[in-house]
């Protein structure tokens, strides 16, 4: 960012302070802790802040919430971030609350349903309270789970240490299973006083009450019909991953839709917490692993804002071609995907894979490996791109990307059954898709051109021409086309971005396997290509970070998919489904 | 007209099934070999490709690049009458950047002074929870630890990687990495030679004095 954009946007920042200060004088008040930035915020005052900032402020999008465990200070802070729709930084406010359970804090649900899911996880895995919420059940782990993994105290049965390296590996490192650490060899803790004959599950039953809450069907219809529940999955939802969704179905209409998640739940954050900074990167691979670099992108420019240290020239463009590599590939797998939803086996789906395949080898000539990639680090990259990697990147953006494009759109966009299948068939309109706060092509697909390459540039982002792909009428068809148009654009800033390359060191920084991060709080945020990918890192100025939060685009964007859905067909739901771009990986986390 | 667009798309799939053949005719033409050449791999992965894309593994291997990592393994250095020189000295960095902390080293201590010798006792890698992500092989300051080609390791046990077994040749390194194994080589020998020039400077400023 140069010098003066940054002055402007302090300036903003402090003219937002004090209107805010002086419109509500006695419950908000800015966070002075050093590192720290935005508002405090009372709990008694927080819906009504809330609404005022969405309202009166215009940050009408809520991009993140999360929890943070201060043990020491014994209190528990929620921590939420939003941003207007019309470009520039994002506003952070907090509620703090005692350390004491019940710790309780209103529901942002009615300001923001796209606080929906985000406060279930809070509520999941810190233990906090949303009062008001109307569905608050656990929702990464599972029914019956016990205690909040993400508190500070928490410990699991494999526990060995607070944080890594862990110090029975060296230098007199015995090498022992880790399940022969537990007497029931396996990673669980069992209340106090279980009992398994009479154990039951909690909320199973919750879950089907919330489903009938949240039906639509009318009891004084005509014909009397029975509703039935139908369990899609763990699985099924045509294998985007172990998804189960609870559906309740009036004759073919969904009438009411529930998501059940977590299969995949490894708690990423807690792992974070107890690595490293430099140890969580090959981990934000495994999020959405279609798209590591986006990942790693993410990642290191949240970090590299708490150290305040610049991005050597060189790796900033072979940042952004390697993010713009994986946009393409994953628009790509969406379309093969889509079709593949759509009963059209195999044939689309591989011929997208043919394109990813070669931008994969790509990445592995880069980086060393096909997914996995692993490739940035604090300052820059990992290494150089070799000279024929380079060649093959030009040979694909020049001569064989923009033709295939042109193919797949020859071989599918005029098709009568697909254009039967996707066309008017609704997926959200631009009220719903802010109100749950959903990002990525969904939200430009129904006519928002919000794009953070452009509302709030990182990296070199501003140096490029591009358009921000945007559709008006957020059927599944405009969702469809906006991923050709993102391809394009896509390829516009690697033709621009290849040009303007220069030569140079492609770090900044000596390699060293122990950085020094400053206490403090960021907020990094990037557009991965299924919308936006935050991550929300608290510092101590220890090797580990004190919280580690990840705000997946998949995750949060699934928050519609039960409005999306509801009084459509049930045969549209796998392609709706599918609309959202979910990874399960990044989903579960 | 409808059902247009069902030809036109139809129209690319032919398209493809022709290529195919034609591309097999064109090479079996040149005289060359698609299948089971690397020559006729390197093109099915180049921009140029066409028609039938698909490597068929085993018989086919895509060519790994350089770069290509896989498991770690540790070099040693053949000395005179084939002993093997472990370059590894058990500093434990990798052991302390492994973000899932599979690798376990057991020091060597000197049993007369109880003070560490800079060589490995044991070196264990759990394989099985090895992600594969090269920290250890970029922050070892002593080039000994080094990422694999070697991809064909599954077994039906558990795979607990120790000292003999994670023991592989310079000359292995230096087959599967040669471009890193010589920019390496020419770091350590201007090192040496740095030394040597430092350690002859004071030796010939002695007698002037």
């Amino acid at each position: 960012m140069t010098a003066p954009a940054s002055t402007s946007t302090l300036d903003a920042s402090a003219q937002l302070s004090a209107s805010l200060v002086a419109r509500f004088p006695d419950s908000v008040t800015a966070d002075t802790r050093p590192g720290f930035s935005g508002f405090i915020i009372k709990k008694e005052n927080l819906v009504e802040v809330a609404t005022a900032l969405r309202d009166e402020f215009g940050y009408d999008l809520l991009s993140s919430v999360t929890g943070v465990d201060y043990l020491a200070e014994n209190k528990m802070e929620v921590v939420y971030h939003a941003f207007k729709t019309t470009g520039g930084p994002n506003l952070v406010f907090k509620v703090q609350v005692d350390r004491v359970d019940p710790i309780e804090v209103p529901s942002l649900y009615e300001v923001w349903t796209g606080a929906d899911f985000q406060e279930r996880e809070a509520w999941d895995l810190m233990g906090i309270r949303f009062t008001g919420h109307p569905d608050l059940r656990r929702i990464l782990m599972w029914e019956g789970f016990e205690g909040h993994p993400l508190r500070r105290d928490y410990k699991e049965a494999f526990f060995e240490e607070e944080a890594k390296p862990f110090k029975s590996r060296w230098p007199e490192g015995n090498h022992k299973y880790a399940e022969f650490r537990t007497p029931h060899r396996d990673n669980l803790i069992f209340p106090e006083g279980f009992d398994p004959d009479n154990y039951k599950p909690e909320n199973e039953d919750e879950l089907y009450f919330s489903l009938e809450r949240s039906s639509t069907k009318r009891e004084e219809d005509a014909l009397k019909t029975d509703h039935i529940v139908v369990n899609m999955g763990p699985h099924h939802p045509s294998t985007h991953g172990v998804l189960r969704v609870v559906v309740e179905l009036d004759g073919e209409t969904i009438t009411s839709l529930k998501p059940v998640m977590g299969y995949l739940h490894r708690n990423h954050d807690k792992i974070g917490e107890r690595s490293t900074f430099l140890q969580i990167l090959p981990y934000t691979d495994r999020l959405d692993y279609f798209n590591s670099m986006a990942n790693n992108f993410g990642y290191v420019t949240t970090v590299e804002k708490l150290m305040k240290i610049p991005v050597a020239e060189r790796a900033e463009y072979i940042r952004v071609i390697m993010a713009e590599l994986s946009r393409i590939q994953n628009h790509l797998i969406f379309i093969g995907m889509l079709i593949n939803d759509l009963g059209s086996m195999y044939t689309p789906s591989l011929y997208a894979f043919e394109e990813r395949e070669l931008i994969l080898d790509i990445f592995e000539a880069v980086s060393g490996a096909r997914m996995m990639c692993n490739y940035f680090r604090f300052g820059g990259v990992v290494r150089d791109v070799p000279d024929d990697a380079m060649q093959k990147i030009k040979d694909l953006v020049h001569d064989r990307l923009p033709g295939k494009t042109d193919e797949m759109e020859r071989f599918l966009n005029e098709n009568e059954i697909l254009l039967a299948r996707l066309k008017g068939v609704r997926v959200l309109n631009a009220e719903d898709a802010i109100r749950h706060s959903v990002t990525g092509p969904c939200l430009r697909a129904a006519g928002v051109p919000y794009d953070l390459r452009r509302a709030d540039p990182y990296s070199v982002y501003d140096r490029f021409d591009f358009d921000v792909a945007v559709r008006y009428n957020g059927d599944m068809y405009d969702n469809y086309l906006i991923r050709f148009d993102e391809i394009r654009q896509s390829l516009r800033i690697l033709e621009q971005a290849l040009k303007q390359i220069p030569q140079g060191s492609i770090n900044s920084q000596k390699p060293q396997y122990q950085v020094r991060v400053p206490a403090g709080e960021a907020y990094g945020r990037v557009e991965s290509p299924k919308g936006e990918l935050g991550f929300y890192v608290v510092s101590n100025g220890k090797p580990n970070p004190y919280r580690y939060h990840v705000r997946a685009p998949s995750f949060v964007n699934l928050t519609a998919v039960e409005s999306m859905c509801k009084g459509t067909k049930i045969a549209d739901f796998v392609a709706l489904l599918a609309m959202l771009d979910i990874v399960m990986g990044e989903v579960d986390r | 007209m409808y059902g247009k667009g069902i030809l036109k798309g139809l129209g690319v799939t032919l398209n493809r099934f022709m290529e195919t053949y034609l591309d097999d005719i064109s090479w079996w033409v040149r005289g060359k070999k698609r299948y089971n050449s690397a020559e006729g791999i390197a093109h099915r992965s180049s921009k140029n490709t066409r028609g039938i894309f698909t490597v068929q593994y085993p018989e086919e291997q895509l060519l790994t690049p350089e770069e290509f990592r896989f498991v770690p393994f540790l070099v040693y250095d053949e000395g005179a009458e084939g002993k093997q020189e472990v370059r590894c000295t058990s500093c434990g960095i990798c052991a302390k950047v492994c973000p899932p902390q599979c690798i376990w080293i057991v020091r060597t201590n000197d049993p007369n002074t109880g003070k560490p010798v800079p060589q490995p006792a044991q070196f264990y890698i759990d394989m099985d929870i090895c992600m594969n992500c090269g920290f250890c092989a970029e922050y070892c300051p002593f080039d000994a630890i080094k990422m694999d080609h070697d991809f064909d390791i599954a077994s039906v046990s558990r795979n607990v990687y120790d000292l003999e077994k994670l023991l592989k040749p310079a000359t292995y390194y230096a087959k599967i990495r040669p471009q890193n194994y010589n920019r390496e080589e020419e770091a350590r020998k201007a090192k040496e030679a740095a030394k040597a020039a430092r350690a002859a400077a004071p030796a010939a400023a002695a007698p002037s004095a």
